[in-house]
Order: C-alpha cells, then sequence, then structure tokens
C-alpha cells in the first residue's frame, strides 16, 4: 500500500504548490512580525536576518516582545528554545521520510522544518504519498514568503498600525485550523485532542507568555489517546 | 535608524537561530540514535492532532467570541471543500465581517 520514499523534484513543487495559498493567509502574520521589529529598532538587514536563519514567527515574535538595548541574548535565546521545542517532536513523527534522507536533503529538511511543512507532510504521507521532496517544497517556498513579509512589514512599520484585535491578528489561527481538519482520523481523536486543549489552555493560564502549553498539551493528549487505544484493545481481547 | 548591525543584536540572533536548529534537528536526531519502543510510536502517532490543538486552543481563548465564530467557519468551509485557499478566505473574511459589526 505504501510505496518506496524518493526525494524528487515534482515532490518539492507538489509540495510548494500546495503551500502558496497557505502562505498568503500567513501574510498578516509576517508583516506583524516586521512591524514589530521595525518598531524595537531593528533595521532592515537585522530583520531580515533574524526571519532567514531563526524562521519561526511565534519564537520571533516572543522575543521580539521583550527586546532591549542592548540586546537580551540569554532571554532571546530562551525564548526561541522554549516556543520551538515543539518542533523536537515533529522530527520523530516524519522519520519514515528523513530515515532515507542524507546529506543536504536531511539538513535542508531538518532547518527548514517549520508547523504547516509538518502538518501538510503528515497529510501527504497518510494519503500513502511518499515523496519526502514534498516537505522540503514547502519549507523553502515558505521561507521565501517569510521573508518578503517581514521586509514589507518592517516598510510598513513606521506607516501603518495594526491595533491588538485587528482581524489580520486571525490569519494566523485560521492557517492553523485549516492544517488540523485534515489531521482528524476518526472518533478516536475526539478525546486526545479535547484533552490536548484542556492542558494547553490551563498551562497557558498558569505560565502566560511562554509557549509550554503547546509542547505539554500536545503530550499529554497523544498520552491520553494511547491510553485509550490500548484500553481498547484490552477490551477487545477480553472480549473474544 | 542605522544600517549597520549591531553587534549584540547579531549576537541575539544567532543565539536565536541555534536554539532553533537544536529544536528542529536535536529531537529527530536524538530519536535516530535510539530505538523507539511502541509506546513511544504510538504517542507519535498522535501528536500531531494534539500538538495544532494545543497550539489553537488558547490562540482561540485570547481571541473572544468574534474569533471562535470565525474560527467555526474556517473549519466548517476547510470540512466542506477541503480547500485551504477557500477555508481561509471564508474564515479572515468572518472574522473581518464580525469585527465590523
Amino acid at each position: 500500500m505504501t510505496s518506496p520514499v524518493t526525494f524528487t523534484r515534482a515532490g518539492m513543487l507538489r509540495g510548494a504548490s500546495i503551500a502558496l495559498p497557505l502562505s498568503v493567509g500567513l501574510i498578516p502574520f509576517g508583516l506583524v512580525v516586521g512591524v514589530v521589529a521595525q518598531a524595537k529598532g531593528l533595521n532592515l538587514f537585522e530583520t531580515v536576518l533574524m526571519s532567514a536563519t531563526v524562521f519561526a514567527g511565534a519564537s520571533q515574535l516572543v522575543a521580539l516582545e521583550s527586546w532591549s538595548d542592548p540586546a537580551p541574548v540569554l532571554g532571546a535565546a530562551t525564548a526561541a528554545f522554549v516556543v520551538n521545542l515543539r518542533m523536537a517532536l515533529m522530527g520523530p513523527v516524519l522519520a519514515p521520510w528523513l530515515d532515507r534522507l542524507r546529506g543536504w536533503r536531511l539538513w535542508g529538511s531538518l532547518g527548514l522544518l517549520v508547523d504547516h511543512g509538518f502538518a501538510l507532510s503528515i497529510t501527504e504521507m497518510r494519503s500513502g504519498r511518499n515523496d519526502a521532496g514534498f516537505l522540503m517544497g514547502v519549507g523553502v517556498l515558505l521561507w521565501v514568503m517569510w521573508l518578503l513579509q517581514t521586509i514589507a512589514g518592517h516598510v510598513l512599520g513606521a506607516v501603518a498600525r495594526f491595533p491588538p484585535g485587528h482581524p489580520l491578528y486571525f490569519g494566523a489561527t485560521a492557517a492553523f485550523i485549516t492544517l488540523l481538519v485534515p489531521m482528524w482520523r476518526g472518533r478516536s481523536d475526539l478525546l486526545p485532542w479535547t484533552v490536548a486543549a484542556a492542558v494547553a489552555l490551563a498551562v497557558n493560564r498558569a505560565l502566560p507568555g511562554t509557549a509550554w502549553h503547546v509542547v505539554v498539551g500536545a503530550v499529554a493528549g497523544a498520552l491520553v489517546g494511547v491510553a485509550q487505544k490500548r484500553w481498547k484493545a484490552a477490551g477487545e481481547g477480553a472480549a473474544r | 535608524m542605522s544600517w549597520l548591525p549591531d553587534p549584540w543584536t547579531l549576537a541575539a540572533i544567532a543565539a536565536m537561530a541555534v536554539a532553533t536548529l537544536a529544536c528542529r534537528a536535536g529531537g529527530y536526531l536524538v530519536f535516530r540514535s535510539i530505538t523507539p519502543s511502541p509506546l513511544v510510536r504510538d504517542v507519535l502517532a498522535f501528536i500531531p492532532g494534539t500538538l495544532f490543538m494545543a497550539y489553537v486552543a488558547p490562540a482561540l481563548a485570547n481571541g473572544g467570541p468574534a474569533h471562535w465564530a470565525a474560527a467555526a467557519v474556517t473549519a466548517a468551509a476547510m470540512i466542506g471543500t477541503r480547500s485551504i485557499p477557500l477555508a481561509l478566505g471564508a474564515g479572515i473574511g468572518a472574522a473581518w465581517g464580525l469585527s465590523l459589526l
């Protein structure tokens, strides 16, 4: 049923073409990061450098919120680590593809790994398509668009104002919802997803301004899902 | 505004880049060096969905009723059409429309 893992240009192009509309939905997010960077005194070169090498919007936003002069080296690194710790959970899930890659294909795929590439690749993988170029195609396209968006935000920063609560901010959340829908595998996902949401809300309330809620919520929900699965398997075994 | 990069800013950006790469590559490299137990494998199979739920739930809670309604529109459009651009357009349009009320 599953085909062998490949890495082709066609796969990269397919990933890029699927990611293109998604990157349009992320425009507000990129603009906001650029606007905030400008407001915090980063020049255009520094803003581009951060977007190019960090390439993780939520962590950039969190670090920039507490930016100071001189720049907080330890604080920024800690923010990046905590906000992006969730990415450490993604690589192992993508192992069926990553295990087949070496050299630039592996390091490019890892270095450009973002939420959206992960989500789209999981959906791709579950539908039986196994071209690992897909993941890197999504990554390259989103990276280029991310640079353009943060540059635009930095340039606009001086003239435009996006007050908190502006409907454009909903773009990033909406993008995550569109990624979540195809991940639904059936009723057995209901309990783990509910637990993940509830735990994330509680942790977010207890530790506001951090990103621990993502990692803790994800693992808690997954553990409940596994417990439910084993409970069901044990029940079926006993009935027989 | 100067065009010359500030050394402390460069150091902070470099530190963020290293920390982020450690997250991106670290989880996979550790995983590759061990033989994952069936339990770990089962947990990882649930991670994609629960991870995004853990991401979205607090963002929505902080967004208020207009965002909840717009989120429902986004999800319904995605379930109905399976098209990311259509669902995003409907969701952001709904958020915009509701903010004008």
